[in-house]
C-alpha cells in the first residue's frame, strides 16, 4: 500500500510539483464532474473550482459511474447465480448469496407488518449495494485514483483529475438514496392511508386535534428529519472514515502501513453496520407508511 | 456540500435496481427456497409414512407369523394322525397275512398229514396184506398170529 501511495504520488509530481497534505486531500475529496461551465457549454470541470461553479447542472462522473457499476454488477451478479441455482445441491456461491437472501428476508419478516412483496427485494437491493458501495473504501486509496489521474493527464490531457471510487462518501449519492427511501415513504403514506389519513397523522398525533399546531410542530420536522438522517448518516459515517485514511496515506510516510490495517480493521465494522442501519431504517420507515390506524 | 444531478442520477438508479431486483432477482431466490422448504417438507412427510408403513407391515408380519405357525402345528398334527393311521393299517394288514399264512401253513400241514397217513394205510394194508400172505403160507399158528399181529400193530 504505501509503495503504491508512493508511486502514485510519484507519478502525480512528474506531472506537476510535489503535493501539499493539503492538495493531496482536496485532490483526493474532488469529483471528476461533467456539468454545465460558467459560461453555458457542457464538459468537464478542470479544476475543483471549475466543478463548484457549475452548481446544479452538474454530475460527479465517478462516484455516480462506480454507484451503479457496483449495483449493476450485484444485480447481474446475483441474477447470474439465481440462474444456475439448484434446489438440491446449492454450490458455495449459490449458499452464500441464499444467505444473504434469507437474512434480508428475516430482516423484512420481523419489521415490515404489512404485505408488501416489493419491500424485501427493496432492502435486498439497499443492503448489499450499500455494501459494496462502502466496501470500496477498503481499496487503498491512491491505487485506483492514481491509475485515473494517469490515464487522465496522459490520455485526456486532464491535470490533477480526481476520481473518487467511495460513491458513499458522496453526500449527493446517500442523499439520492434516502429521498427516493423518502418518495417512496410519502407515496405508500398516502396509498395506505389515503391523503386525509396521511395529513391527519400529521395534525393530530400525537395530541389530538385541540393541540393541532403543536402536532405539527412536532410531526413534520420528524417526517422530514428521516431522510435527512438516513442520507446523513451514512454520508458522515463514510466521509470520515474516508478521511482518516487520506490522512494516514498523506501524513504518516512509512508508518501508514500498520496504520492503515488498524483503521481498516475498524473500519470493517462501519461497512456493513451502515449498509444494515440504511436498510432497517427503511424497512422501518415503510412499515410504519403502511400502518393505518382506527382511532 | 453541494447538491447537483449526481442526486437525481442516484435515484433513477435506485429505482431501475429496485426494480430489476424484484422483477428479476428476488423471484429466482424465493422460488428456490420455496421449492427447497415443500422438498423437505415432503421427504419428512414420506419418513413419517414411512415409518408408519414399517410399524404396519411389522403388525402384518406378526399375524402372519403367528398363522403360519398356527398352520404348520395343523398340518403336523395331521400328519401325525395320518402316520398313526397307517401304522395302524399296516399292522392290521400284516395281523391278516401272518394269519392267512399260518391258515396256509396249516392247511399244507394237514393235506400233509392226511397224504401221509394216506400212504401209510396202503402201506399197512400191503404190510397186512403181506403179513397175511405170509400167515397163510406158514401154518395158521394162534400163538404166532398174535404176535406177528402185535409185531404189525407196532410197526403202524
Amino acid at each position: 500500500m504505501a509503495e503504491l501511495a508512493e508511486a502514485a504520488q510519484a507519478a502525480v509530481e512528474h506531472g506537476a510539483e510535489a503535493l501539499t497534505v493539503q492538495e493531496y486531500i482536496t485532490h483526493h475529496l474532488s469529483y471528476l464532474t461533467y456539468g454545465k461551465h460558467v459560461d453555458g457549454s457542457w464538459g468537464l470541470a478542470h479544476t475543483p473550482e471549475e466543478a463548484v461553479d457549475m452548481g446544479f447542472w452538474s454530475i460527479h462522473v465517478d462516484t455516480l459511474g462506480w454507484s451503479i457499476f457496483i449495483g449493476a454488477a450485484f444485480l447481474l451478479f446475483f441474477r447470474y447465480i439465481g440462474k444456475q441455482a439448484t434446489v438440491d445441491t446449492p454450490g458455495g456461491m449459490q449458499n452464500f448469496v441464499e444467505m444473504i437472501f434469507e437474512f434480508v428476508d428475516a430482516r423484512v419478516a420481523e419489521g415490515f407488518n404489512g404485505k408488501n412483496p416489493l419491500i424485501a427485494p427493496l432492502a435486498l437491493t439497499i443492503f448489499v449495494w450499500i455494501i459494496l458501495m462502502n466496501t470500496m473504501d477498503l481499496v487503498p486509496v491512491d491505487w485506483i485514483t492514481g491509475l485515473a489521474t494517469l490515464v487522465g493527464e496522459y490520455v485526456f490531457g486532464l491535470e490533477h483529475m480526481s476520481f473518487k471510487i467511495v460513491p458513499t462518501t458522496d453526500v449527493n449519492i446517500t442523499m439520492g438514496m434516502s429521498l427516493s427511501v423518502f418518495a417512496l415513504i410519502l407515496y405508500y403514506s398516502i396509498k395506505m392511508k389515503g391523503l386525509g389519513g396521511f395529513l391527519s397523522e400529521l395534525a393530530f398525533h400525537p395530541f389530538g386535534k385541540w393541540m393541532l399546531p403543536f402536532n405539527l410542530i412536532i410531526e413534520v420536522p420528524t417526517l422530514f428529519a428521516k431522510p435527512i438522517s438516513l442520507g446523513l448518516r451514512l454520508f458522515g459515517n463514510l466521509y470520515a472514515g474516508e478521511l482518516l485514511f487520506l490522512l494516514i496515506a498523506s501524513m504518516l510516510g512509512v508508518v501508514q502501513l500498520p496504520a492503515h490495517f488498524v483503521w481498516a480493521v475498524f473500519h470493517l465494522l462501519v461497512i456493513p453496520l451502515q449498509a444494515f442501519v440504511f436498510m432497517m431504517l427503511t424497512i422501518v420507515y415503510l412499515n410504519a407508511a403502511h400502518e393505518t390506524h382506527d382511532h | 456540500m453541494s447538491f447537483n444531478l449526481t442526486m437525481i442520477g442516484q435515484s433513477i438508479a435506485f429505482f431501475v435496481f429496485w426494480w430489476f431486483c424484484q422483477a428479476k432477482v428476488w423471484p429466482l431466490f424465493a422460488n428456490i427456497l420455496e421449492q427447497r422448504k415443500q422438498k423437505i417438507a415432503d421427504g419428512l412427510e414420506a419418513g413419517a409414512r414411512g415409518e408408519k408403513d414399517l410399524e404396519q407391515a411389522q403388525v402384518k408380519v406378526t399375524e402372519q407369523l403367528k398363522e403360519v405357525k398356527a398352520q404348520a402345528a395343523n398340518i403336523i398334527d395331521q400328519a401325525n394322525k395320518r402316520a398313526s393311521q397307517i401304522v395302524g393299517e399296516a399292522k392290521d394288514q400284516a395281523r391278516e397275512e401272518g394269519q392267512r399264512i399260518i391258515a396256509g401253513a396249516k392247511a399244507e400241514i394237514e393235506q400233509e398229514i392226511n397224504r401221509a397217513k394216506e400212504s401209510l394205510r396202503e402201506q399197512v394194508s400191503a404190510i397186512a396184506i403181506a403179513g397175511a400172505e405170509k400167515i397163510l403160507e406158514s401154518s395158521i399158528d394162534q400163538a404166532a398170529n398174535e404176535e406177528m399181529l402185535s409185531k404189525l400193530a407196532a410197526e403202524l
